[in-house]
């Protein structure tokens, strides 16, 4: 094909969305690994630099070790269920039954619904004297702290995050299932298998790039959570629910202290990264070829 | 009968799994719904009100000015999407259809603007707008382009939008240059209109993103009048401690808009055949 733009076209076409990742992320990225040799806890105009005690001081102290295993936490419980329990629902989905849309509809709705008024329903919910306690109650036990027992208020925050990702990654293997070939499950058919038979024999292998597409996706979404913690516990009691994104938002925007929370926001890069290039040369290769 | 079984099951697991989706919303609506004289935290707990009044509603509306929360997050989300069409189409033209110096390197630098999650960067990226004065301090509407720029652009948009340019046959492109287009004249009036379907697609979900971001707002703004409908809303719990029938009805109002978009819109969130809209 003949060249038909000017030398300097493409540049121009590129020079917008350039400028802005350029001034909202590309500086913004340095700028967060050059913060985090600095101290701004004496004075916030004047900040010594410090070489590498931002990350000394990091790597000694409890919280946030705790911070971090918290958020691990977070990862390795939501992430195994979000990506089986929602291919489990688009596989029921996926049959010729009626209701389909109905049901798609109101598994995702609280994908689309915003995530602080998500996070005050289920803090109706968590009421010391609320609805789940009710229930809980009729099994005869004790009530349940949710949001207030140290022991409890992770797993009620995790709850919440897995409930809004259910119907996002539904829809996504929903995708996948219409790509498997429906020879095979016809197949299947003739030979008498059963449910479990057919999907671990057929689905499972046809759509495994989605599985673990969905896993490294919900894996950082994990990394990430904020809203939920916000709303419904600061990240409390005693840093319980407290998880590296909060930490972060806490210590640069409340107590200003921005080389220490430039320090673990690296750290955040440096997971958050490893997770991306898994992902990316791994699962989304065709995606983003040159 | 086995299929019977089958079948039925299936309904059985799907109704439930639909219930437990909406019924922290039930249960929300039907704490708005119920009046002063009713015990919110009755045991057995009442699904239907009964003590039933929109007092709630009529209340929380005169207190909280949720047309203006509303109309600011009108004004981010359009901004955003507007800025997100344009900025991911231009860069996505050349990344699929033109040769020059440095394309790699463009290439590679958006890719892995991926990699860089908001949340690593958020305080350079407060520091950056506050230098650029894009803060509501200075006026509402640098309040609002200080909202809006940190996303007008993203690598999923640009992606995206070079995905739906490297599908359009070239003969297309030739013609319209041996006509007579520049390739200004060519992007705009030839091939946006062939990538509308990608178009509408990335107006939608940066549209719900957009609409629904907390953290960011909740770090710049400093007005209550510049209250985007997250912000606002999380502001019910403060003002109105624990009023739960009023933060209830708060929470379900704020969430009318959104509802209504995704029910008009549904086919394009649930029908699945947007697999590249896949945000990570």
């Amino acid at each position: 094909m003949f060249k038909y733009y000017g030398k300097w076209a493409p540049y121009l076409f590129l020079l917008p969305a350039g400028l802005v990742l350029l001034v909202f992320f590309f500086i913004p990225f340095f700028q967060t690994v050059y913060l985090s040799f600095f101290d701004y806890s004496s004075s916030i105009y004047h900040p010594a630099a410090v070489g590498l005690a931002n990350y000394v001081k990091l790597f000694h102290s409890p919280v946030f070790y705790k911070v971090l295993w918290n958020t691990f936490l977070y990862l390795f419980i939501a992430v195994p269920i979000l990506a089986i329990f929602p291919l489990f629902i688009a596989i029921l989905i996926n049959q010729k039954i009626r209701g389909v849309t109905l049901y798609k509809i109101l598994i995702y709705l609280p994908v689309i619904v915003s995530i602080v008024v998500a996070a005050i329903a289920f803090k109706w919910l968590y009421a010391d004297q609320g609805i789940l306690n009710y229930i809980v109650a009729l099994f005869g036990m004790k009530p349940v702290g949710w949001l207030t027992d140290p022991d409890w208020a992770l797993y009620s925050v995790i709850i919440v995050t897995i409930w809004k990702g259910i119907g996002y990654y539904m829809i996504i293997y929903l995708a996948a299932l219409m790509s498997v070939p429906k020879e095979l499950y016809e197949a299947c058919d003739i030979d008498g298998a059963n449910f479990l038979t057919k999907h671990l024999t057929v689905t499972i292998p046809h759509i495994m790039p989605t599985i673990a597409l969905v896993t490294t996706i919900s894996a950082i979404s994990a990394m990430k959570v904020f809203a939920e913690i916000y709303v419904m516990t600061k990240g409390g009691p005693l840093n319980s629910s407290k998880t590296i994104v909060y930490y972060i938002y806490e210590r640069a925007f409340e107590n200003l202290d921005l080389g220490y929370a430039s320090a673990m926001a690296v750290v955040l890069l440096a997971i958050v990264m490893a997770f991306s290039l898994i992902n990316i040369f791994c699962f989304e290769r065709n995606k983003y070829q040159l | 009968m086995k299929r019977f079984l089958e079948k039925f099951s299936t309904h059985f697991i799907l109704i439930m799994v639909s219930l437990l989706s909406i019924f922290p919303f039930i249960w929300l609506i039907s704490t708005s719904l119920k009046g002063n004289s009713e015990n919110i935290f009755a045991y057995p707990p009442a699904i239907i009100p009964k003590d039933f009044t929109w007092a709630n509603y009529t209340g929380v509306w005169h207190r909280v000015d949720f047309i203006g929360y509303f109309v600011n997050s009108m004004i981010v989300a359009g901004g955003t999407v507007l800025l997100n069409l344009i900025l991911s189409a231009m860069a996505g033209y050349p990344l699929a259809r033109m040769e020059f110096k440095g394309k790699k390197i463009a290439f590679f630098s958006i890719l892995a603007t991926i990699m860089i999650p908001f949340q690593a960067i958020m305080l350079p990226v407060y520091l950056v707008t506050l230098k650029l004065h894009l803060v509501d301090s200075v006026s509402n509407t640098a309040g609002f382009i200080g909202l809006i720029m940190p996303f007008a652009v993203s690598a999923f948009g640009i992606f995206l939008m070079r995905q739906a340019f490297l599908g359009i046959p070239k003969e297309m492109e030739e013609a319209a240059i041996i006509d007579g287009c520049s390739v200004w004249q060519l992007f705009w009036k030839v091939l946006i209109p062939m990538v509308k379907p990608s178009l509408a697609v990335l107006a939608i979900f940066t549209f719900i993103g957009s609409w629904g971001e907390f953290l960011w707002p909740s770090i710049v703004l400093t007005k209550e009048s510049m209250y985007t409908l997250p912000v606002g809303v999380n502001n019910l719990q403060g003002m109105f401690s624990s009023n739960w029938r009023f933060i209830a009805a708060g929470s379900i109002l704020s969430t009318i808009p959104i509802l209504i978009f995704f029910l008009a819109m549904q086919r394009y969130f649930i029908s699945g055949e947007n697999e590249g809209a896949v945000k990570g």
